[in-house]
């Protein structure tokens, strides 16, 4: 609306002074660190150039191969399981019932309370030896399984705690569902369509802009996983849910070996990186934009 | 916005009449078969939370009912009490001293950026905000140890600054891009009779822009509310002495204190740790769901 360049830098000045000293200045030095054996406990030391020392240990360590590992088994396993599950909900709960604002509050809260420690905490309980799983499976005349000391066992609880938040991509594909015009799907029943096919030709391609944003969210979002290992698990059992974030964290705090600490997290920015740009590119072969509808015969 | 519920609409022409109806109540039970089964998984965590709350903690153990055979307050007192030097009232102060900053500098601070992105055309616009929008995508662990230590050399450690100053610079790039959102919605015109009638762009933006955008800065105040709730990494990483600790830190101190003993404590301390934000979300549920939405659909 405005045309005057001053007065809008002048708003924009809080971002752009915020991106420069609290973003793009430790993105940067993060990068340099990841070249230097610099160590947190000691303020006066000086830190060494190493080279690309930090890169070749990580190249051979064994724990960060894990580390590695398990992030991409836990974030492939938990987003397509908890889109799949936020669709399946939203398309049921799209439908004239009663009571729908219950459901959608009640779905709703988890991923609201979710990411707090008091849920972390929660959840240690609830899979703990004789906790809330153990005995509904008791029960219900199953097996009592060892959750949390079973390697195999422990990092699908924090899937299932991660699953138990689909609440927020449901509400977006909810509102995405509702976007979708009546008239498409008016002109479609006439014309004979099943309901598969009206799903698979009307829904599904209309809701490739929302299936695409909650994809993008969910991935960064998982790949930064941090309050479930710290607290459900500590990592463990044998290192089975020692995402990434958490070993970033130790080697950072725990162990004070910054410079390694600053080349793993580049490491995952890459890795996030990554994915964001093969997502951000192959958007343009699946996702319909709202202009193309016209299109459509 | 109407519901398309396509579903409900009469089914194929090749169904005969007669079988109309009964498929619609069946289709109608099936769905609030599975939303009542979903539903009920998905709550049964929290009502049990609640509940162990209040019972003795051998009863805990032993069954999966709700309702307590002898309800006690001992696990709530304790729980309050936390085990540590400190009640959950300190914890709660703390929380609050950083939260309430944190949530009025992001809300300032959002405004004025996303008002300068949606309503002017400087040159380098869409570098800036295409910025932005990467600072969304960019892991906080990249950024985490700079930071560290530049708060450091400010003497900032063990205090709430880290956690709140970066908030007064649009540090959120979310935020913003909801805001902005919801103001390209608007056609400018409002604005423009303002400027007409002889008002600066700050006088226009505090008298004919925050009113209109009002519900998009209540979510951002909520959301912003509710995230620095549950926020975790970063006041472990910045603060060091308990009397400064948030809830957060308590919970996990307290479990490490307490461990396996007293469940009903520890589960106590979750459930009054999580009632500031479920307050807050029944009293203001319907800002989340417009919250949430804005940035994606109507973009």
């Amino acid at each position: 609306m405005y045309e005057n360049k001053t007065t809008g830098y002048l708003y924009i000045a809080p971002f752009l002074l915020g991106l420069a000293t609290f973003t793009l200045f430790p993105f940067l030095s993060s990068f340099l660190l990841s070249f230097s054996d610099y160590q947190l406990q000691d303020p006066v030391a000086q830190a060494n150039f190493t080279g690309l020392t930090n890169y070749r240990e990580m190249a051979a360590d064994a724990t960060f191969h894990n580390s590695l590992w398990v992030t991409f088994l836990y974030v492939f396993v938990t987003v397509p399981l908890k889109l799949a599950f936020a669709l399946f909900i939203a398309f049921v709960l799209n439908f004239k019932l009663r009571g729908i604002g219950f459901f959608r509050t009640a779905y709703y809260v988890p991923s609201i309370l979710g990411g707090s420690v008091a849920i972390a905490v929660l959840w240690r309980y609830v899979f703990a030896g004789d906790g809330l799983i153990n005995q509904v499976s008791i029960w219900l005349g199953g097996e009592p399984l060892n959750w949390l000391g079973e390697p195999g066992y422990a990092l699908f609880t924090i899937v299932l705690l991660r699953l138990w938040q689909f609440g927020s991509a449901m509400v977006v594909f909810l509102a995405g569902l509702q976007n979708i015009p009546t008239d498409l799907y008016e002109a479609a029943t006439i014309d004979g369509a099943s309901k598969w096919r009206i799903f698979f030709t009307i829904t599904l391609p209309l809701l490739t802009p929302v299936i695409f944003f909650n994809f993008i969210m969910q991935i960064v979002q998982a790949f930064q996983e941090f309050n479930g290992p710290y607290i459900i698990t500590g990592g463990g059992p044998l290192k089975s849910t020692y995402l990434l974030p958490l070993m970033i964290y130790e080697e950072a705090f725990k162990y004070f070996n910054v410079g390694y600490a600053s080349a793993l997290s580049w490491a995952l920015f890459v890795i996030i990186a990554i994915f964001t740009v093969i997502a951000f590119t192959s958007a343009k072969y699946w996702v319909f934009y709202g202009s193309e509808r016209g299109d459509k015969k | 916005m109407s519901a398309t519920d396509f579903s409900a609409t009469p089914a194929t022409p090749a169904t005969p009449r007669r079988d109309v109806a009964w498929m619609g109540r069946f289709n109608a039970s099936l769905r609030y078969g599975v939303l009542l089964l979903v539903g009920l998984i998905m709550l049964y965590p929290l009502l049990w939370m609640v509940a162990a709350s209040f019972k003795p903690n051998h009863e805990i153990f032993g069954s999966i009912g709700l309702w307590p055979q002898e309800p006690t307050l001992d696990g709530v007192i304790s729980g309050w009490r936390t085990g540590t030097e400190y009640s959950f009232a300190t914890y709660l102060f703390n929380t609050f001293a950083f939260i309430i900053p944190k949530v009025v500098l992001t809300v300032i601070s959002s405004v004025l950026v996303a008002y300068g992105f949606a309503r002017f055309n400087m040159p380098g616009k869409r570098i800036w905000f295409a910025a932005m929008i990467g600072t969304i995508l960019l892991p906080k662990s990249v950024l985490l140890i700079p930071q560290y230590l530049m708060f450091r050399e400010l003497g900032w450690l063990d205090t709430y600054l880290p956690l709140y100053v970066p908030c007064a610079f649009a540090t959120e790039g979310f935020f913003v891009f909801m805001i902005v959102q919801f103001l390209r919605g608007f056609p400018p015109d409002m604005e423009e009779a303002a400027v007409i009638d002889g008002c600066n762009s700050l006088q226009v933006l505090w008298h004919v822009v925050v009113p209109v955008i009002m519900p998009a800065v209540i979510s951002v105040a909520l959301f912003q509310f509710m995230w620095s709730m549950n926020d975790f990494l970063y006041p472990l990483i910045y603060l060091s002495s308990v009397e400064k600790y948030p809830v957060a830190l308590a919970l996990k101190m307290a479990i490490d204190v307490t461990e396996a003993t007293a469940w009903n404590q520890v589960l106590a301390m979750s459930t009054i740790a999580l009632v500031p934000s479920l307050v807050v979300f029944f009293l203001a549920q319907r800002y989340f769901v417009d919250g949430i939405t804005s940035g994606s659909v109507k973009g």
